[in-house]
């Protein structure tokens, strides 16, 4: 029982900051179209950047008022947002707008290759460690297990995150142009959308998504060169067991990920490094394009 | 009444809230070329994609000789001799017209393919040649396929159809996308090519002039149902189908 | 037209041996290391020629290299014509096993599974520690039919056994691609609906291509393992999948020998970036894959080719 509940608290836990992230590539590929591998990179550049101001913030005195700490991860995850989000789309991204999907993937793969470096040039090799926002808000304990309440803070951020996604898209008019875009780019420019500014927004909103992803991370791991790799593989399983597009299928993906990787890490240590993809292989062998995907049948 | 070659019964098929086929039953004996009318979204297409496999019907049957090839996939219809065309031409657009003939030729001169016989081949060529010249268009066998007019682009689509031994072809809107001039030269063409080796044909058109000429038997389609079944003559005095057809007395 | 093909192999063949006589030791091993990734990438490219990516080649090029280290470690095989085929035969199985299971998928699908199951073996190797973990393992010197050469002869030796695996593949893959399966599988990429309407299966074409693929993954794999004389599970992490696909893209699906330029150029501009940026080696990637992907969007062979390719 006791096992259960470790299973599926640390589960959720890790399906939290997944699922902002796989959110932001989900959100991304629906509206552009491209599978973006340098999504990984905005989630380790938000990490830096975030271990940086928090780093910054306490080296200017925040230890008297610590929750400050707080605005800077976030704020963190807006600065990297602001700055890369538009450089990328607009600078190189719409320039490979109705490409082939593969193509474009390569394309976000140099970018990727290219922050790789980019970060080790401004932050160097050596592990960043910022502590303080995770030990601030202190343990909670459920049962006989302690949590630390961080950890939670975290599941709550995705859930709030999600919610204002899933919100903004249908209850709100932007979000019904959004939507239009994403079922049709080439009707909406016609009738009238501007079809470049909503790629500009969704981009930059994905690239916050996944800033925030690390901003949130950053204090709960040592951050160090290699980290997008990681993240991005993950991500990639979840939106595609999800289903390509889709805000539901991102946040049911993260649960299974976030799931099977804590069962398998209290039960069968030596497969947690690939249970993430033998899930993605079961749900694409009984769903080829994920558990959310609208298929369509081409008529001849 | 002696049974057809291509026997459809009771063929039902519906896409959600549409019903694209309902009751469909059709016999077509062998070597007869039968037409299908009907305006756009009566059901035709769907009708020559359950036969030749792209769609499953949702029920009845579809006995080719004694065989019941309902939900068969299209590759193992086609290799039943059983072979279509399509309302927009399916090409390879890279490759070269003497290329898709090529292909066409290679997948149904061997039940298996060859790894190492060369593509280009000598005879291979010689008999892509042989069909083009047929089909009057091997002038163009270097050009590829975006830079052809609609013409060139179905009879190429057809006669890649016909490389095989053709026992039924069924031709989706074979003039549709061709100017005006080419439509009976194209027909002549084709029904001659086809009528030569006995072949059941099955065309679906618009054009009632062609309809009239060409086809001995005429299905008219309405809503996803067979609103009449005869002769040319009969079917165009029908009263339903000068009122959901054709729009009057021709 | 055949005979022209294999004037055009020998002739091949002499000037890469040739290199055996007048490089130097380093550039001979780096000129090996990138025929043996050139044969990885040609797997890639038969599988481009039907319109699928694989960004998880590093499954077979790390296979074929723990096959044959696992060979010689356990068994003592040191024959490198004995680990070839061993390691070959070991990924043609999984190969076919994987092949018809993947093969309906298309595009990111195919992409995203083939990554996922080379990450899968790099998970499970990273925690066997039985056959060395995430350090890998080291395999000794080959021999050849008994012949056991040293320093130079040894380099040489290799060399020209990679340079021979290469010509007879690369002659093998071209045959195929001009032959009417190859033909399908350029047919396949450009409209899957008419071959199967001419009665061929699209989902063999996809398993055939995918399947030598992974035979040449393997050879790829063996060829490294023993040039480099170690092994780890880096070998199927997703990166260096990432660089195989780099080269397919880099070469394109036209031409045999373009992979080889093109596995050829990554590992000199690697080697010089390695020399005088050190710390910049993936900028400079991703920024040469930016202008080929611009400039060249079919690659190098489209400009040995009379063919204009379409989409990639
Ligand atoms: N694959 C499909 N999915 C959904 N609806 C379809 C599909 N194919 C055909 N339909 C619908 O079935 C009806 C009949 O279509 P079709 O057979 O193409 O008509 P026709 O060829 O006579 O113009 C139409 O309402 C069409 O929209
Ligand atoms: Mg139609």
């Amino acid at each position: 029982m006791d096992l259960l509940a470790t299973i599926v608290v640390d589960g959720l836990i890790y399906a939290g900051w997944l699922f902002i992230v796989s959110l932001g590539l989900t959100l991304v590929f629906g509206v552009l179209n491209i599978l973006n591998i340098a999504h990984g990179s905005l989630y380790a550049i938000g990490a830096y950047a975030s271990a940086s101001l928090v780093g910054a913030y306490f080296a200017v005195g925040g230890d008297a008022f610590p929750y400050g700490s707080y605005a800077a991860l976030i704020l963190a995850a807006v600065l990297v947002a602001v700055v890369l989000g538009p450089l990328l789309e607009r600078g190189l991204l719409r320039y490979f707008y109705g490409r082939d999907e593969v193509l474009n993937v390569l394309v976000t793969y140099a970018v990727f290759l290219i922050l790789e470096d980019v970060m080790k040039l401004i932050w160097g090799v050596n592990p960043y460690f910022v502590y303080e926002p995770y030990t601030l808000l202190g343990d909670v304990e459920i049962g006989p297990l302690f949590y630390v309440g961080y950890d939670f803070a975290v599941i709550a951020a995705a859930i709030v995150v999600g919610l204002a996604v899933w919100l903004t898209l249908n209850r709100t008019q932007i979000g019904k142009v959004v939507l239009a875009v994403i079922h049709d780019a080439e009707m909406s420019q016609t009738m009238g959308v501007n079809v470049q500014r909503i790629y500009l927004g969704a981009f930059t909103a994905g690239a916050f998504l996944a800033a925030l992803g690390g901003a949130l991370t950053a204090p709960m791991i040592s951050v160090t060169p290699g980290l997008g790799a990681n993240v991005i593989i993950v991500a990639f399983a979840v939106v595609i067991i999800g289903g390509l597009g889709s805000v539901p299928g991102a946040a049911i993906g993260a649960l299974m990920v976030g799931i099977s990787r804590a069962a398998s890490v209290h039960l069968l240590p030596e497969a947690e490094l690939f249970i993430v993809y033998f899930v993605m292989a079961i749900v694409l062998m009984f769903r080829p394009e994920g558990l959310f995907a609208k298929t369509k049948a081409r008529k001849i | 009444m002696s049974a057809g070659v291509l026997e459809v019964r009771d063929v039902q098929k519906s896409f959600g809230a549409v019903t694209a086929a309902k009751d469909i039953s059709v016999s077509v004996p062998k070597g007869a070329i039968y037409s299908l009318i009907g305006s756009n979204g009566a059901g035709k297409t769907t009708f020559v994609n359950m036969v030749t496999g792209y769609i499953k019907p949702d029920s009845g049957e579809i006995n080719f000789g004694s065989r019941n090839i309902a939900g068969l996939a299209p590759r193992l219809i086609t290799r039943l001799g059983i072979h279509r065309s399509f309302q927009i031409a399916q090409l390879c657009n890279e490759l070269t017209v003497e290329e898709n003939m090529l292909l066409a030729g290679a997948i149904h001169h061997d039940e298996r393919l060859s790894f190492f016989r060369h593509a280009h081949s000598a005879d291979a060529r010689e008999r892509a040649m042989a069909t083009l010249e047929r089909f009057h268009i091997a002038e163009h066998r270097n050009r590829l396929i975006p830079e052809l007019s609609g013409g060139v682009k179905k009879l190429l689509d057809i006669a890649m159809a016909m490389a095989g031994e053709t026992q039924v072809m069924l031709l989706d809107e074979p003039t549709s996308g061709v100017a005006a001039d080419e439509k009976f030269p194209i027909m002549d063409l084709v029904i001659e090519a086809l009528r030569a080796e006995g072949v059941t044909v099955i065309f679906v058109e618009h054009d009632m002039e062609i309809v009239t000429r060409y086809s001995e038997r005429v299905l008219a389609f309405y809503d996803g149902q067979i609103i009449a079944d005869d002769t040319p003559d009969e079917v165009l005095l029908d009263e339903k189908v000068q009122r959901y057809v054709t729009g009057g007395p021709a | 037209m055949r005979y022209i093909l294999f004037l055009y192999a020998a002739i091949a063949f002499v000037v890469l041996a040739a290199g055996s006589i007048i490089l130097p030791d380093w550039a001979m091993f780096l000129f090996a290391m990138a025929l043996a990734k050139g044969l990885v990438c040609l797997g890639i490219v038969a599988m481009m020629r039907g319109g699928v990516v694989s960004f998880g080649q590093g499954l077979y090029y790390c296979i074929g290299a723990y096959t044959a280290t696992l060979a010689a470690n356990l068994w003592g095989v040191s024959d490198i014509f004995a680990l070839t085929l061993f390691s070959s035969v070991v990924c043609l199985i999984v190969g076919m096993i994987f092949g018809p299971m993947l093969a309906t998928y298309r595009g990111i699908f195919f992409a995203m599974l083939t990554l996922a199951l080379s990450m899968v073996l790099y998970g499970t190797l990273s925690k066997m520690s039985v056959i060395g973990g995430s350090d890998g393992l080291n395999i000794g010197s080959p021999t050849f039919l008994g012949w056991a050469p040293e320093g130079r002869d040894l380099q040489t030796a290799l060399y020209i056994y990679v340079v021979a695996i290469v010509v007879i593949t690369g002659t093998l893959m071209r045959i195929y691609f001009d032959s009417e399966q190859g033909l399908i599988t350029l047919a396949t990429r450009d409209n899957e609906l008419r071959v199967e309407y001419l009665g061929a299966s699209v989902r063999k074409v996809m398993a055939y291509n995918y399947t030598f693929a992974a035979v040449l993954g393997g050879l790829g794999g063996t060829i490294a393992v023993v040039a480099l004389g170690h092994v780890d599970p880096e070998f199927a992490f997703w990166t260096t999948s990432g660089e195989f696909v780099f080269v397919a893209i880099l070469a394109g699906y036209m031409s045999v020998p373009a992979v080889f330029v093109a596995a050829i150029i990554l590992e000199v501009v690697r080697s010089f970036s390695n020399l005088y940026f050190p710390n910049t080696w993936q900028l400079s990637l991703g920024i040469f894959l930016l202008i080929v992907i611009v400039t060249l969007p079919n690659g190098l062979g489209s400009l040995l080719s009379r063919r204009k390719g379409g989409k990639t």
